[in-house]
């Protein structure tokens, strides 16, 4: 095993998986905040609602066309760089992964026909139907993942033959404890993600006093939502931290960068651990209890320090050290945007309130940041472990794989997505800056099903007819 | 069990050849003209449809990795950087759909994305199945030839041939699909496509026998196995009467025989093995709790809506591409 082979090769996961989670994540929850204008517009009746809807169809559209792409480049790393991996844990991961495929396939291709040119053809409480399914079909997506990846933080339910996790029991796995206290955190994040995006627009049309009534729409109902959830997201984060508490002492021991056992323990704010000497440096901590009351609800639990656990099992700390900080930090950041945000909009002065208005704009890579950060806190902290306590990630990787080839893919890899998400990003922004206009778009002749990304065409299309005219 | 797993396995990745195949295949015949509204009505006959296409792709390998572990992990290691350089191909070219529209300046970048990603992609797909049949060095489930072990002069003649395979699928489906100046063309170059499939496999055949490939002795055990063959030859003969006759329609299913035929040749040749001839279907299969877990809903519910709503979308935009709708 080339120990750079193995470091390439986890860059490559790394960079692959973060650029895909940034579209899924966005389109789960845009998908249910769809669901909801829909509903909306079927009993107010309101145009706007419409106007929104058809707008935020649009960037859906190229969102989960990346997301697609990026996602069938997951679908084969597994057997080239971790073939080990993909061996012994086929028999468990792989029909988590056929479910995703299957399921995605069966409910999102199928609906998502009928949001791009079914309006004019069926009912409208079956379009409402559809654009339902659409969001059960992410969410479904998003579960499928979360059950996989809970499986190889927390694995459950196997015995081991013959050199491969065979799956003894499904129940266990499917209704793992760790996999509910993740799955809604996942999901309440892609919801913020999608609020957030959705409030930053609509701030971004009233700072520019454009397109003012359905600019109104997204920044309340994005930063409603938002003030609604952000406490939830964190209670559910809370208890993803008790199952590291449980099962993953290493990992906790890294975020908290607790060097000795302590009963009870200290809370560490903000250091900078040094991993060499077992200590940290310019150190603010909260005294005892209060590390034990965060990560195991109790005035005396004892908490495990890094000292504890061999140095040959300990994670890179400094990264989950950081990366959850991080995290949190984004937290607070979008609780205090979305509290104040909805208690101006409730006393009618968020409108006028430019400060506030720039703060919504600005603060739409925060729930991005705060999914990535908290990705690296689960994935590296799990470290070295790609399947928690059972399986190094150092073992898991092909054998043979050399560091030029692994080089060479992760070089092909970033060129690929680096050319294909400048000109994502060009089309989100052309949209974003055309804004909610025209006439209610036509159902596009061609765009069909499987070709998300065709509605774009559409709009281009009007708007030279517009232009023309 | 194993069996039904083996069942969608097959039909996924002929349903794979079959529907990407002529798609690609057009991808390169898109490289063969310059005329910008040939190039537009070309991309108008798949676009609906290419992307429904290539999810069978995605089917294949997560089936593949969930039901036969040891298969996925020993051949997608194995093709290292034969699968980087498909999927990078694959992409530029799905990219292009979507983007070469919207391009003024840029468009040729696009052009050479599609033309090149297709033809890439389809040389590679090529190469992998040459390699897969010559044989890969493999010891104990396990890939042991190397980066560049896949490599031989056999592979890249099979990589070579499929490109003449799937050109010819994809010159079919324009002649089907489109009317004028297009399907004239398709016409015209069937017969050199044709040609120049025929003479890839007359090599291939010669190139087996002087290399005395493993294949070939199982022939000679199993003769039964010329049925097939034997069903591709009659499918050939129909199909180059059907393009004499210019019947619009025949040709792109008789070539899809062929392709089957050849398909279902290749499959039952290596009986029971998987990777041949090291890996048998019965040493790569799943434990039972797997195969059963998938197979109680994602086997018999999910797969047949799979297939029927592959149907549907092919037969919703059945009918000739009219000079209209080039531009969707």
């Amino acid at each position: 095993m080339d120990p750079t082979a193995l470091l390439l090769s986890r860059l490559q996961f790394a960079f692959t998986i973060s650029f895909h989670i940034i579209f899924p994540s966005f389109t789960i929850g845009l998908a249910a905040w769809l669901t909801v204008l829909e509903a909306l517009h079927l009993w107010t009746r309101r145009p706007a609602y419409r106007l929104v809807f058809e707008f935020w169809l649009k960037i859906f559209g190229i969102a989960f066309g990346l997301g697609v792409v990026s996602g069938i480049v997951m679908a084969f790393q597994f057997g080239s760089n971790w073939s080990v991996l993909a061996r012994m844990s086929g028999p468990i991961q792989g029909p988590l992964l056929a479910y995703e495929t299957f399921t995605a396939f069966a409910l999102e291709a199928s609906f998502f026909g009928v949001l791009l040119f079914g309006r004019p053809r069926v009912r409208p409480w079956f379009y409402l139907f559809s654009t339902a399914m659409v969001a059960f079909g992410t969410t479904l997506s998003a579960f499928w993942i979360m059950v996989n990846n809970s499986w190889m933080q927390v694995p459950v339910g196997y015995v081991v033959r013959n050199g491969q996790f065979v799956p003894d029991d499904w129940a266990t796995i499917l209704f793992s404890p760790v996999l509910w206290a993740r799955f809604p955190h996942m999901l309440f994040a892609s919801y913020l993600t999608g609020a957030f995006c959705v409030a930053a627009t609509g701030a971004w049309y009233l700072l520019r006093r454009v397109f003012t009534a359905e600019a109104r729409i997204m920044l309340h109902m994005g930063l409603g939502l938002a003030a609604v959830l952000v406490p939830v997201q964190l209670i559910f984060g809370h208890l993803c931290g008790e199952y590291v508490d449980h099962h993953q002492p290493s990992k906790m021991a890294a975020i908290e960068a607790r060097w000795h056992n302590q009963q009870p323990a200290s809370e560490v704010l903000f250091a900078w651990p040094d991993v060499a000497k077992r200590q940290n440096l310019f150190a603010i901590t909260l005294p005892p209890p209060f590390g034990s009351l965060i990560d195991s609800d109790s005035l005396s639990a004892p908490e495990a320090g890094l000292d504890s656990i061999p140095p040959q099992n300990w994670p890179p700390v400094l990264i989950p050290f950081f990366t959850f900080r991080i995290m949190v930090g984004c937290g607070v950041a979008m609780l205090l945007i979305a509290w104040i945000g909805t208690w101006l909009g409730r006393k009618h002065r968020l409108e006028q309130s430019r400060l506030m208005l720039w703060a919504t704009f600005l603060s739409f890579p925060l729930p991005y940041i705060a999914i990535l950060t908290g990705w690296y806190t689960a994935e590296v902290g799990r470290q070295p472990w790609v399947v928690y306590g059972v399986l190094r990630t150092a073992d898991a990787m092909t054998p043979f794989l050399t560091a030029p080839a692994a080089l060479v893919s992760l070089l092909v890899f970033c060129t690929v997505y680096a050319f294909i998400f400048i000109f994502g990003v060009f089309y989100i922004h052309k949209l974003l800056r055309t804004g909610p206009v025209g006439p209610l778009i036509l159902p596009p002749a061609g765009a069909v099903p499987n070709r998300p990304m065709s509605v774009v065409n559409n709009l281009a299309d009007s708007q030279q007819l517009s232009a023309g005219e | 069990m194993v069996t039904f797993w083996v069942a969608v396995l097959i039909i996924s990745m002929l349903l794979y050849v079959l529907l990407d195949g002529f798609d690609l295949g057009i991808g390169i015949l898109f490289g063969l003209t310059r005329v910008e509204i040939k190039r537009a009505i070309m991309m108008s006959a798949i676009s609906p449809i290419w992307d429904g296409n290539e999810t069978w792709l995605v089917v294949a390998g997560v089936v593949l990795w969930a039901a036969f572990p040891v298969v996925y992990a020993a051949l997608f290691s194995a093709f290292y950087l034969p699968l980087l350089v498909m999927l990078a191909g694959l992409i530029l070219r799905g990219v292009a759909f979507e983007y070469r529209h919207k391009a003024e300046r840029m468009r040729w970048v696009w052009d050479v994305g599609f033309a090149g990603g297709s033809l890439v992609a389809t040389f590679i797909q090529g190469l992998m199945v040459g390699a897969l049949v010559e044989g890969l060095p493999i010891a104990n489930g396990q890939y042991t030839g190397g980066i560049f072990g896949w490599l031989s002069p056999f592979a890249v003649l099979c990589g070579i041939g499929l490109c003449f395979g799937y050109t010819l699928l994809g010159a079919c489906w324009l002649v089907n699909k489109c009317e004028g100046e297009v399907r004239d063309t398709a016409y015209r170059q069937i017969p050199y496509l044709a040609i120049g499939l025929l003479v890839f496999l007359v090599v291939v055949f010669a190139f087996a026998l002087f290399e005395d490939l493993p294949v070939l002795r199982r022939w000679v055990d199993r003769p039964y196995l010329f049925v097939f063959p034997a069903i591709g030859i009659v499918a050939a003969l129909l199909a180059a009467n059907s393009v004499r006759r210019r019947h619009d329609s025949v040709p792109f299913f008789m070539v899809s025989l062929i392709f089957a035929a050849a398909f279902a040749t290749l499959a039952l040749s290596f009986w029971p093995y998987m990777i041949p001839f090291s890996v048998t279907i019965k040493d790569a299969a799943s434990p039972h709790s797997t195969l059963a877990f998938l197979f109680w809903f994602a086997g018999i519910i999910v797969f047949p809506l799979m297939l029927i709503y592959t149907a549907i979308n092919l037969t919703v935009f059945k009918g000739k591409v009219s000079a209209s709708e080039q531009h969707y």
